[in-house]
């Protein structure tokens, strides 16, 4: 029943309404660096849209070096997890056990 | 005015022993207005020492009060306030204990007037956290709360080491301005660097956090690293150095941010940035800077908690907390979206939110002591911080792909302590002369000029723009199961290798040595038995059992006549 609702962001006009709202005001605020006299301490500062330019290179520049960063520092999910034990099983059933232990460690079983 | 004389610990270690002797509804009770109570006395406080005497002749002083200590006793009374409501559903006694005991913690440290004091509490909120990780009761959470517990130990080590010094050189254990001058300051500085999460020192942070409990990650998050942003602007101001360090801290935790999986690591890597603002603030060291640091350091605990506890929720609810197996959680949780969204927008520093009106104070303070480009490093971060707390935490969370998750709200005293904060956000943000009244300075700053707000604004909003930018033309990188390697990686991977492979090498040595000495042993054994083959004959190979009763019965006849001839 739940999963047959229709929700605000289901409908691709809705998630095209909210981007043209953003760049909307991203070209209103271009417009107000024309407006408002800003009282500067800085010289840079007095570069036309620096802030609107800065925000936006910051960040593409952020994600692109992050990204090249994984191809170095991304390990598998479990790289730490045979931290501690170094236990194999040795039977069959020991094998079991051990399994079950995991399972139960793997569990979301916080605030019990 | 026999309350003046009670310090602030003291209620919550006493309400901490009925936490154990207690359960259900009284316990509840009698653990929310712990925290009313003592904030209520707190507020009566005057300045000045409020107890004070000499232990093995040095002079103590375990309650001192000034607008500095205050500013941070009335956050933590806050904090803790939030963080019992978000935790009351928790019927699990030995991390209420903990709870209790670490905020009580928190406050001993700050109103500490003397090393040692302080020393004790450094100690005990590092022994009282910890149980906050071990409750989650993993096998990680067993593993990060060992390393946790002994980096935290290592810094409490370094502060004693380092107060013994500050006694030799100046006969006195106050705790006031250290400075970096001589050994013992440099050992405090460390000591204090280990819990502010320095950079090279900040693993124990994105390590434990994410690894405590629901609940506990929010108490966590609360008190370590702001006892220590209290430290250092009490024993370091104005130290350029801090300057430097906190720059480097804004900087480097945004890249791992972007790549992190587990959410609440992200927010981890997160604090660990907002903590550089404040250190910044330290070290620049003018009035306007200390009081950018101090209320940053205020409304931090308040959105930083507000973002750790909607986590919380949504690992509660659906048992899960990496962002490549949540999504569209805002169709189940719609609560929980918009109180994560007033975290998010706080601590992106949103005009009308409580992160605007204490980061823009640093910001300024470096553009006015001339530190240009660490004000550009600053305004990169400021920009970074949007992009992972502010976007990507909800968008990932609450949005993005539908995971296909159904579940609900969280319990109502959960959705009450995340209303409490978020009213404090918004609160904050609209009425920042609140806020500004109880700073150590009067500066008469004013964040709310035109100048400012458009500055702010701007870079934000052109920060979503990149990120929505990126996500259109698919460069955004996406949420992968993974580990991204930091310097943990030293003393969980590199440093055991090393030391396995060494011990390794010194078994096989030792083995071979042992050997060679048993086979001399050996050798020697087989050259004197085949010497005396004749006697060996004689007394053992042939008949052995004969010959043993044979001598016993030679040895007990001289007894027996040796005993005849006394």
């Amino acid at each position: 029943m739940e999963s047959k609702k229709k929700h605000i962001f289901d409908e691709v006009k809705n998630v095209k309404r909210l981007l043209n709202c953003l760049y909307v005001c991203c070209a209103l605020l271009l417009i107000l660096d024309f407006v408002i006299h800003r009282h500067v301490s800085h010289h840079w500062e007095r570069l036309w849209a620096f802030y609107p330019i800065y925000g936006f290179l910051g960040c593409v520049a952020l994600v692109l070096v992050a990204s090249w960063m994984r191809r170095f520092l991304m390990r598998g999910q479990d790289y730490y997890n045979d931290e501690g034990i170094d236990y194999k099983p040795k039977s069959k059933g020991e094998r079991q056990d051990l399994s079950q232990h995991r399972a139960k460690e793997e569990g979301h079983d916080v605030d019990a | 005015m026999w309350m003046l004389e009670i310090p602030p610990f003291v209620p919550f270690f006493i309400s901490a022993l009925i936490a154990l002797a207690t359960r259900g509804f009284l316990r509840a009770v009698i653990m929310t207005i712990i925290p009313v109570i003592s904030m209520l006395q707190l507020w009566t406080v005057p300045e000045g020492i409020h107890l004070q005497f000499t232990f093995l002749s040095f002079e103590l002083l375990p309650y001192r009060v000034d607008k500095l200590s205050l500013m941070f006793g009335y956050i933590f009374h806050i904090a803790a306030f939030i963080a019992i409501i978000y935790s009351l559903h928790v019927r699990d006694t030995s991390q209420q204990v903990a709870a209790m005991m670490y905020a009580g913690s928190g406050l001993g440290a700050v109103f500490a007037g003397d090393l040692i004091t302080l020393f004790v509490f450094w100690e005990l909120l590092a022994f009282t956290s910890v149980f906050l990780i071990l409750a989650r009761r993993t096998r990680r959470s067993y593993a990060a709360a060992m390393r946790y517990l002994i980096i935290q130990v290592l810094s409490g080590v370094l502060l004693l080491i380092g107060a013994v010094f500050y006694f030799a050189d100046n006969a006195t254990l106050e705790f006031t301005y250290l400075g970096l001058d001589g050994i013992a300051g440099w050992l405090i500085f460390i000591a204090f660097g280990i819990k502010c999460a320095f950079p090279l020192a900040h693993n124990w942070l994105t390590d434990a956090y994410p690894e405590a409990t629901v609940t506990g990650t929010v108490f966590l998050s609360a008190f370590t690293t702001k006892v220590a942003v209290y430290a250092l602007a009490r024993g370091y101001p104005g130290t350029e150095l801090l300057v430097y360090i906190g720059a480097v801290m804004t900087c480097f935790p945004i890249f791992f941010a972007v790549i992190e999986n587990d959410l609440r690591r992200v927010l981890a890597y997160s604090l660990i940035n907002q903590l550089g603002f404040m250190v910044v603030g330290i070290g620049i060291g003018t009035a306007l800077a200390i009081n950018g640091a101090v209320s940053h350091a205020f409304n931090d605990v308040i959105f930083k908690g507000l973002l750790f506890m909607s986590m919380g929720a949504v690992l509660h609810k659906t048992g899960r907390i990496n962002g490549s197996e949540l999504g569209g959680l805002y169709k189940s949780m719609p609560k929980t979206t918009v109180l994560c969204m007033v975290g998010a927008a706080s601590i992106s520093a949103f005009p009308l939110f409580n992160g605007f009106v204490s980061k823009s104070m640093v910001m300024s303070a470096a553009l006015e002591n001339g530190y240009d480009w660490i004000w550009l490093i600053l305004l990169f971060a400021s920009a970074g911080v949007f992009h992972h707390a502010g976007i990507k935490i909800p968008y990932f969370a609450f949005f993005a792909h539908d995971s296909g998750i159904r579940t609900s709200d969280p319990s109502n005293n959960m959705i009450m302590a995340m209303l409490i904060a978020a009213g404090l956000c918004i609160a904050i943000g609209i009425y920042p002369a609140a806020l500004y009244s109880l700073l150590p300075y009067e500066t008469g700053y004013n964040p709310y000029d035109a100048t400012h707000v458009l500055a702010q604004t701007q870079l934000l909003f052109f920060s979503a723009l990149a990120f929505v930018w990126l996500n259109l033309r698919g460069i955004y990188p996406p949420e992968r199961p993974s580990t991204n390697l930091d310097f943990d990686w030293v003393y969980r991977r590199f440093f055991p290798t090393i030391l396995r492979s060494i011990f390794a090498t010194i078994w096989k040595m030792d083995k071979k040595l042992r050997q060679r000495v048993i086979n001399k042993i050996e050798s020697n054994f087989v050259f004197m038995s085949k010497k005396y083959s004749l006697l060996t004959d004689l007394l053992l190979r042939g008949y052995p059992l004969g010959s043993m009763v044979l001598w016993l019965v030679v040895v007990l006849s001289c007894y027996l006549f040796l005993s005849v001839i006394y």
